[in-house]
């Protein structure tokens, strides 16, 4: 039975995987097709895709127009279940409230967590991004380098489906032949911002994004996938083919009941408990990793948010894949004697270095496309292309004032007319009404191009999560507090970002509403809004500077795994879910090697 | 005609909420309970007066539906926004228990009022009653807030979110849809390129 109530666990199990989202999703799904019997313990409640997903609603069938509210920051149709900056019971504390010092947390409580809502933007690191201090001198080198990662990189993308290109950019890595799914076509935005930022020396390229264009090669793959496994083979070459190709409708934030994109509770979950090796149990809020004699993590304890009791689980191995954050506050929550800073602390860096992307926005009109008729462009969720950092030679020559790149990431087009569309015209209609402003909205509608930079962030001292010495959640355990700091080179590159939309705005012929930003603090957006956070515990090659090893297990507990964000020791341009898959994979082909070897 | 010729702006109601309109604030949180939750139903097709009770008057729904009419009127390929719901969804708005909603209510109430009253001091009867003429005298003084004087300056600031709200409304409803020409939200077998033609006049490759 996969779904199991915290009353009728086993009494152990080969590994407990506490957290169902990507990297969660992940290590369960590589451990259950190789043979692990595998608990995964999710604190949100249980979530039918088929059942909950609104596909073809419009925002005339929600409440008011499906705009954002507190409760449903993204909209109403965001998959997000329980979820938010704000969750209901579950605090967090802030240093500072200013938005310069502040880090806002983003959570889900649902199966699967944030990738049932996420952009599905599926970008690999590059060679640089884990070797950056031996690069320019700051912040920490990772254990691993990309070729470590490469065939991992590969796998993930097999599996989930990533549509994209190989142009052989610099830091920008190539796939192997057949991981990349064809790209969806360029529309006319695309085109027109292509042409334009080119003559700005921007290169525009196929964005990568977790979306089947067309249904996976269920024939090749899974021998590439699983080598040796026929029943692996098997499994995942009938699931390949119950996923539907790409609608092309319906925004990937509300989740795909097609399972046409990637979330885990369509890709991962399905899979592995039709191996018969997992079990889920949700509503299981965990709050400490236990620890036997022998210092080997023994299980877990956790609250069953239906019933509010506490309850234990055990396993010969656990993984920790609850998010950066709330892997930093399970250990750091599991204090015991032998303990008495928190679990797997003995470095004193668990919590620390966590970093967000730096995030700035500038949206333009362009005349160029106003009145255009009729287009379907709704596509995969817009995203055909995007412009990958393109100065890394001047960069690290020091001509730009900051060390390291963003990339962008746009929007535009004829999408989905809601709440939003024919607001705040007064800039460009001089406050029409009545037959005038109806024409105009026609006008422009279509015509805006969105700008989002989204771009490396380096780890510092001030940027940490610690236990909140009084603050507690609803089920009695205590909260993060978090610190948090912007450096120069955070701020000059949300600053650059400003000036080079400004630029290609200029150059597709349109204008901006507010001028650009030239104040780097101004333009950046507070900590954790890009919800990309990582690191906490982060990975090194020295036990005295780091968390986790360059396996993600911990220096100091033989059989703990961390599967998060939080072993990134850098937080590079490139959106960290891929990785954060790719490093999942890896750290689960590394347990079951040692199974194998009885070690664990 | 013994009208009110001005109302009290009440302005300090939304200086209380520094943070409107950033969906990335957690603070102030909404007490459990209130609004939709942060587990709804998303399946079910929701009406206003379904997730909270609705609260205009009478009267301010004659006076909304009047409005939304001026500034979005029936022309040859849509109708006028009041036979779509807009004043249903403007009450939905106004009586919603979120700090946005709730910053936008006193301005919306206080521009209903204030635009009955002038209709009332400039030609002795409310908004609705208006000929279309008057209608937009009395709008033309408001609609923009940058080229409004001081002593419209609220007014102006009502009208914008005003129409904002019509515009939100009238623009979220299949009729709205239709008439900007909006074609997607259909499953499709493939995702074209744009037709050559448009590329040739746009000078793109």
């Amino acid at each position: 039975m996969p779904f199991v109530v915290s009353q009728s666990l086993e009494s152990s199990y080969d590994v407990i995987v506490v957290g169902s989202g990507a990297g969660g999703g992940q290590a369960a799904y590589t451990l259950c097709m190789e043979g692990a019997k595998v608990l995964m313990l999710e604190a949100g409640r249980n979530y039918s895709v088929d059942a909950e997903t609104p596909m073809f609603q419009t925002p005339d069938q929600a409440p008011l127009g499906a705009a954002d509210t507190p409760q449903k920051p993204f909209g109403f149709y965001d998959a997000t279940v329980d979820g938010g900056w704000y969750v209901p019971g579950e605090p967090y504390v802030n240093q500072t409230q200013e938005d310069a010092g502040r880090f806002d947390w983003w959570r889900a409580r649902m199966l699967g967590g944030r990738t049932n809502h996420w952009g599905r933007i599926s970008l690999r690191n590059g060679p640089y991004d884990f070797k950056p201090r031996s690069r320019d001198g700051l912040g920490f080198d990772w254990p691993i380098d990309y070729a470590d990662l490469a065939p991992y990189y590969d796998k993930v993308e097999l599996l989930v489906g990533v549509y994209g290109s190989n142009e052989g950019l610099e830091n920008t890595p190539d796939s192997s032949p057949g991981c990349l799914l064809p790209p969806p076509p360029p529309q006319i935005y695309d085109l027109l911002m292509a042409q334009r930022a080119k003559r700005l020396g921007v290169p525009a390229i196929p964005a990568h994004r977790a979306v089947l264009t067309r249904q996976l090669d269920y024939r090749n793959s899974p021998a590439r996938l699983h080598p040796g496994n026929t029943n692996a083979q098997r499994l995942i070459a009938a699931d390949m083919r119950a996923r539907a190709a790409c609608l092309w409708a319906t925004p990937c934030n509300r989740g795909c009941s097609a399972r046409a994109n990637y979330q885990s509770t369509t890709v991962h979950l399905p899979p592995a408990l039709a191996s018969g090796n997992l079990s889920i149990t949700t509503d299981a809020m965990v709050y400490e990793v236990i620890i036997g004699r022998d210092g080997r993590a023994s299980g877990v304890s956790f609250v069953d948010r239906t019933t509010g009791k506490q309850r234990q689980a055990r396993a010969r191995v656990v993984v920790l894949a609850a998010s950066a954050c709330e892997t930093a506050r399970i250990l750091l929550n599991s204090k015991s004697a032998s303990f008495p800073q928190g679990l797997a602390n003995s470095s004193g860096k668990v919590g620390r270095y966590l970093m967000d992307t730096v995030g700035s926005t500038v949206t333009g009109q362009i005349p160029l496309l106003e009145s255009l008729p009729p287009l379907n462009e709704d596509g995969a969720d817009g995203h055909q292309l995007y412009v990958p950092w393109w100065l890394y030679g001047p960069q690290l020559q020091g001509k730009l004032g900051f060390a390291r790149g963003y990339h962008i990431e746009y929007h535009g087009g004829r999408r989905m007319p809601g709440h939003g569309t024919a607001t705040g015209l007064e800039w460009l209609t001089g406050g029409s009404y009545g037959a005038k402003f109806k024409r105009d909205v026609r006008r422009y509608y279509g015509s805006f191009v969105g700008f989002d930079g989204r771009g490396e962030m380096i780890p510092n001292e001030q940027s940490y999560c610690e236990i909140d010495p009084v603050t507690k959640d609803r089920f009695g355990i205590p909260v993060l507090r978090f610190h948090w700091q912007w450096s120069e080179h955070e701020t000059r590159q949300a600053a650059h970002m400003q000036r080079t939309f400004g630029d290609i705005i200029a150059a597709m012929g349109g204008h901006t509403k507010s001028p650009i930003q030239s104040d780097g603090a101004l333009a950046i957006s507070p900590g954790g809004s890009i919800i990309h956070e990582v690191g906490g515990t982060i990975m090194g090659a020295d036990p005295r500077s780091s968390v986790t090893n360059k396996d993600s297990r911990t220096w100091d507990v033989p059989n703990l795994y961390v599967a998060d964000g939080g072993v990134f020791a850098s937080n590079a341009d490139k959106n960290p879910t891929l990785t954060i898959m790719a490093l999942a994979w890896r750290l689960s082909d590394h347990i079951l090697q040692r199974m194998r070897h009885r070690e664990l | 005609m013994n009208r009110r010729t001005s109302i009290k702006w009440v302005i300090a109601v939304s200086a209380a909420w520094p943070h409107f309109g950033q969906a990335q604030a957690p603070e102030p949180p909404i007490p459990v309970g209130q609004g939709y939750g942060t587990d709804p139903n998303l399946m079910k097709v929701y009406h206003p007066g379904d997730c909270w009770p609705l609260t205009l008057s009478g009267p301010q729904q004659r006076t909304t539906a009047a409005l939304a009419d001026v500034i979005l009127p029936a022309d040859a390929q849509s109708p006028a926004a009041s036979t779509i719901g807009v004043v249903a969804f403007i009450d939905e708005w106004v009586s919603a228990p979120y700090p946005r909603t709730q910053k936008d209510r006193p301005i919306i109430l206080g521009g209903l009022a204030w635009i009955d009253a002038e209709g009332g001091r400039r030609f002795g009867k409310e908004f609705a009653a208006l000929s279309a003429g008057q209608q937009a005298s009395l709008c033309d003084d408001i609609c923009d807030a940058a080229r409004t004087g001081a002593a419209f300056s609220e007014p102006a600031r009502f009208f914008a979110l005003f129409r904002d709200l019509t515009a939100a409304a009238f623009y979220c409803s299949p009729v709205g849809r239709s008439d900007l020409g909006y074609i997607g939200n259909v499953a499709r077998l493939t995702f074209e390129p744009p037709p050559a033609d448009l590329l040739k006049k746009l000078n793109l490759p």
